[in-house]
């Protein structure tokens, strides 16, 4: 089937785009700003006598000065040099959930009444996003099997922080703060559900897959003691595979007294399907940005719907969005209550978007996003393991659901060509460069797909064909894959520096400065 | 008759009920049934999910959410005077521009080789907020000013050893919270606070000498402070710490900077602060954008928690690439547990705004916005404190924002606000519930989108409302 499709001739528009700092021209102007009018300066004088002597900045920032058609050029072309969804087909990019974000979503976003919205607004003038705020809880809670929903966490990592908070909070109500001192985790779920609870003073154990690729079930019963505060565990795991005895680990957790939360980050392939909640969790978060459509932003801004059930309500951070019959509000009352994570309530434009997905979707448009991204999943196995040099990391035998990872272990063995040299071939044939894995490397040579609903038949047609024809030619002429990318944005650079802090340049100050010689 | 068929979803290539069969044919199953069998039935959903009925035309859905949306009034309706940590500032529109481009919305994270694009934006975000606040080094935006204060505090704590930080009784009680939930259980085992001048707001700087200790491990304070005043005393503060071998972390607005001494010209070890007033709308505070920038220390940097980007040569020939995982070892991608806090998605595409907004300013821009907003604060001021029962409590400089006393006027804040609001103006914050020593009082805002006859409005109103 992969023989049949046409790789494209694609090249990435190559632009050398200088650093801004080196399109500065003195004396040039991106923007003007308003002045005080006339009557302003001469009831208050000159602006500098309003600063005291010793708090007047001497030396104006160095900022580059460049004018207003030069840096919409400037950051235009830079972003014609990164690889979107709205542009490119990013099935590699798993665990990260990676879909379609729907254009009318973004319109609603920019409207003035939720983008100069201010968070301390009198409750009666923001009504309206606190009535969508609300109603996304209720879908949540309904999504989740959970009781209540928070909002306030940016990113999946501040929300599975603030689980580890909560942990807190619930364990020392009940006078074992200091006696549970131990969170349990499993080496493929994600790093932050090691790194939060850590953040949050827990010791970690971490618990290593079975020869089957499952979190090992007598490694979990020796961790468990007096001193388990919680499980903080992602389902499917980062390898694709969906724990079955699930519910048992959660059962053996809450005998000892700890809490059970999950990372559901990614939910894509069990919307409507199964429920943190009637596993017996206590606690699971949504990234906002990978199943429920909200972009991405290089990076954030997310949000990490943090969903618990009744008995951890009253610890979840203030403000509480609330309904009294009629009218919105915010409660800060919550005397429970861990604190607060971030400022403010949360990105609230986020919430909307998602507000807007689910309401484009339903209850069935949302089962039909689950179905689809576990055929595509499936869909592409049947097409990778076809390719020769790739395998599938444990589970033989056994379906995933929406994402796999794989290895190129047997590529690498037989042609020297290694999951990273594939990565910066792929971007030859335009297609955005796959996630390997997490650190450090479990399983060999990794890359983790995950071809979400919103990938047409062909675009997972075209992902595979491009995984044959690197695999053809790691074995026909390895070269020309380890020197890759040919037709990129640019060209190898020198990643030996990235370990070795001296060499390392994070302003262009310093850059300039080595370049000179001077340092 | 139309034929009764499957919904084909806009979003869900895939749900063409052809190609569905073709692909379960591929893919040797069936049913998509027959996908799910790992999950057991007992721990299956069986029933359908109860939410509303969907709104499946583009169309009926922009109608809906607009008819919610509509229910907002936003500060272009409402002439705004709250600040409090979230800005309202004029957005120019090439910053929107940018945002709205497909490639940086919707990208992830990527490599030098996919993304390069936006490491270079990443790059020069950096280069120009450390020149902005006068430090050498930073890393990806975080989260906000408070969780970024919070991680401030806790790498005072782990490059010096030591478990104690010292914080300014005018640090906003909500910043407290986010602040104590980060540092408990952390290398962080005291939070002390340092009193200020009543009659001033500024920090005692007598108070600071008798609260350092050996086992402090740092001083934070704020400049401008939650309250609006300009503390003059950064080198002393900064020299008291020094000598006792702790840090001097300085949260700051960047906004000010064009205009203000930035920390690292008076001895600020660490800065931090929320970037959102430099070109990120409001969003009902879900603009915020927190960094923590450092010196070029290596102990310093080895302890920032963010992603960091590093220029680097390319293998062959001139020209510039990007490490994008430098340093990693500090990350709890690689270090799990072990890392320095955790890491994750935070706030990206805002220091993407931050980077076409000082690109834009130039040192210019940010000077003469920085005047703008001094000159018009001012001017409010004086507007306010002539008008009889108001009163201006602290006579220190500020830059944008000032506290006014409505004790004499008889009159809550509350109230006053929600006469206010009548005449299409919010009011300042309420401060009455975080500092009742200040009674009655409110934090107003003012900034350069602001006119005199806005800022004469205001009064009037004021005046109306008061008696």
């Amino acid at each position: 089937m992969t023989e049949e499709i046409k790789l494209r001739n694609y090249h990435a528009q190559v632009w050398d785009e200088p650093l801004l700092m080196e399109l500065s021209v003195k004396g040039q102007r991106g923007i003007l700003v308003p002045e005080a009018e006339k009557e302003v300066k001469a009831a208050v004088g000159d602006a500098e006598d309003l600063i005291p002597a010793n708090m007047r900045r001497a030396q104006p920032p160095d900022l580059p000065e460049v004018a207003q058609p030069q840096v919409l050029r400037h950051y235009t072309r830079l972003s014609q040099m990164t690889m979107g969804n709205d542009v490119s087909n990013d099935i590699g990019v798993g665990t990260c959930t990676m879909k379609y974000s729907p254009k009318v979503n973004e319109q609603l976003c920019a409207t003035s009444q939720m983008a100069d919205l201010h968070p301390y607004q009198d409750e009666s003038t923001v009504q309206g996003i606190l009535e969508i705020m609300h109603k996304t809880r209720d879908f949540l809670r309904e999504i989740s099997g959970m009781d209540e929903i928070s909002f306030q966490p940016t990113s999946g990592g501040q929300a599975v922080y603030t689980a580890s908070s909560i942990v807190r909070a619930y364990h020392e109500a009940n006078g074992e703060g200091l006696k549970r001192d131990q969170v349990i985790t499993t080496m493929f779920s994600h790093p932050v559900d090691a790194s939060c609870p850590a953040t949050a003073g827990y010791e970690v154990v971490t618990i290593m897959p079975d020869k089957d690729g499952y979190p090992d079930m007598e490694a979990l019963k020796a961790a468990l003691s007096e001193r388990t505060a919680a499980l903080f565990i992602t389902n499917p795991e980062d390898i694709g595979l969906y724990n079955p005895r699930i519910d048992e680990f959660v059962e053996r957790v809450h005998a000892v007294g700890g809490l059970c939360f999950t990372d559901q980050a990614n939910a894509n392939g069990v919307l409507g399907k199964a429920r943190a909640g009637d596993a017996g969790f206590d606690m699971c978060h949504f990234n906002l940005h990978k199943t429920f459509s909200s972009p991405h932003g290089c990076m954030g801004p997310g949000c990490g719907a943090l969903a618990v059930k009744k008995h951890l309500a009253k610890f979840l951070p203030v403000p509480a969005v609330t309904r009294d019959g009629k009218n919105y509000g915010l409660d800060y009352d919550l005397p429970h209550s861990t604190g607060k994570v971030r400022d403010f309530y949360g990105t609230a434009q986020v919430v909307l978007r998602v507000y807007a997905w689910i309401m484009s979707l339903g209850a069935k448009g949302l089962n039909e996003v689950a179905e689809i991204a576990v055929l595509n999943n499936n869909y592409l196995e049947k097409l990778l393991l076809a390719i020769p040099g790739i395998s599938e990391s444990y589970g033989e035998g056994r379906v995933r659901l929406d994402q796999i990872r794989y290895s190129w272990e047997k590529l690498t063995a037989d042609t020297g060509v290694t999951t990273e040299d594939v990565e910066r071939r792929m971007t030859d044939f335009g297609v955005q460069a796959y996630w390997t894995s997490h650190h450090p490397y479990a399983i060999p040579q990794p890359l983790t797909p995950e071809p979400s609903e919103s990938n047409a038949k062909e675009d997972i047609d075209y992902w595979a064909a491009v995984m044959g024809q690197i695999s053809k030619e790691a074995y026909a002429e390895p070269e020309k894959v380890k020197s890759a990318p040919h037709r990129g944005i640019t060209t190898a650079v020198d990643e030996s520096a990235a370990l070795l802090h001296e060499k390392c340049m994070f302003t262009y100050k310093k850059y300039k400065r080595v370049k000179e010689g001077k340092e | 008759m139309r034929m009764k068929r499957p919904i084909v979803y806009p979003y869900i290539p895939n749900s063409v009920p052809e190609t569905r069969s073709e692909m379960l044919d591929t893919t040797g199953v069936k049913d998509v049934e027959e996908l799910y069998a790992e999950i057991p039935k007992k721990l299956r959903f069986k029933r359908s999910l109860k939410l509303p009925k969907p709104l499946l035309s583009e169309y009926e859905l922009k109608t809906h959410v607009h008819g919610i949306l509509s229910k907002n009034k936003s500060c272009e309706e409402v002439l705004n005077f709250l600040g409090a940590g979230c800005y309202q500032h004029h957005v120019p529109s090439v910053v929107d521009t940018i945002l709205s481009r497909g490639e940086f919305l919707t990208a992830y994270y990527g490599t030098n080789y996919s993304d390069m694009g936006r490491f270079q934006v990443m790059f020069e975000y950096v280069s120009m907020l450390t020149d902005l606040v006068g430090m050498e080094v930073a890393g990806f935006p975080m989260y906000d000013g408070s969780s970024s204060a919070g991680t401030a505090l806790r790498m005072c704590a782990r490059i010096t050893g030591r478990s104690e930080v010292l914080l300014p009784e005018t640090v906003s009680p909500l910043r407290m919270k986010v602040i104590e939930n980060y540092c408990r259980n952390s290398e962080v085992k005291r939070i002390t606070r340092v009193s200020c001048h009543p009659d001033t707001g500024l920090i005692d700087l007598n108070d600071v000498k008798g609260r350092l200790t050996p086992n402090t491990a740092g001083v934070y304070i704020e400049n401008p402070s939650y309250l609006g005043m300009i503390e003059t005393q950064g080198n002393e503060i900064a020299g008291l710490t020094h000598e006792n071998g702790s840090l001097f972390a300085v949260g700051v607005n960047p906004m000010s900077l064009g205009v203000l001494a930035p920390p690292g010209d008076y001895g600020a070890d660490i800065v931090s602060g929320d970037t959102q007033p430099l070109g990120v709308h409001m969003n009902y505070g879900g603009g915020t954008c927190g960094f923590v920038a450092v010196r070029d220390v290596e102990e310093h940097i080895a302890e920032l928690p963010p992603l960091m980007t590093s220029i680097a040569d390319l293998e062959e020939g001139d020209g510039f690439g990007f490490n994008v995982f430098a340093w990693a070892e500090r990350l709890s991608y690689a270090a799990r547990e072990n890392a320095k806090e955790y890491t994750g998605t935070a706030t990206a595409l805002w220091s993407t705004a931050n980077a076409v907004y000082m690109a834009l300013m130039g040192p210019q821009g940010m000077k003469e916005i920085g005047e703008t907003i001094l000159q018009k604060s001012h001017y409010a001021k004086k507007l306010i404190s002539e008008i009889p029962g108001l009163k201006t409590p602290f006579p220190s400089a500020h830059f944008n924002e000032f506290v006014v006393s409505f004790d004499e006027t008889g009159k809550t804040v509350s109230q006053i606000n929600a006469a206010l609001l009548k005449r299409r103006i919010f009011g300042g914050k309420d401060l009455s519930e975080e500092f009742p020593h200040l009674g009655q009082s409110a934090l107003y805002c003012v900034s350069e989108i602001h006119t005199v006859k806005d800022l004469k409005k205001l009064a009037k109103s004021l005046k109306e409302v008061i008696p």
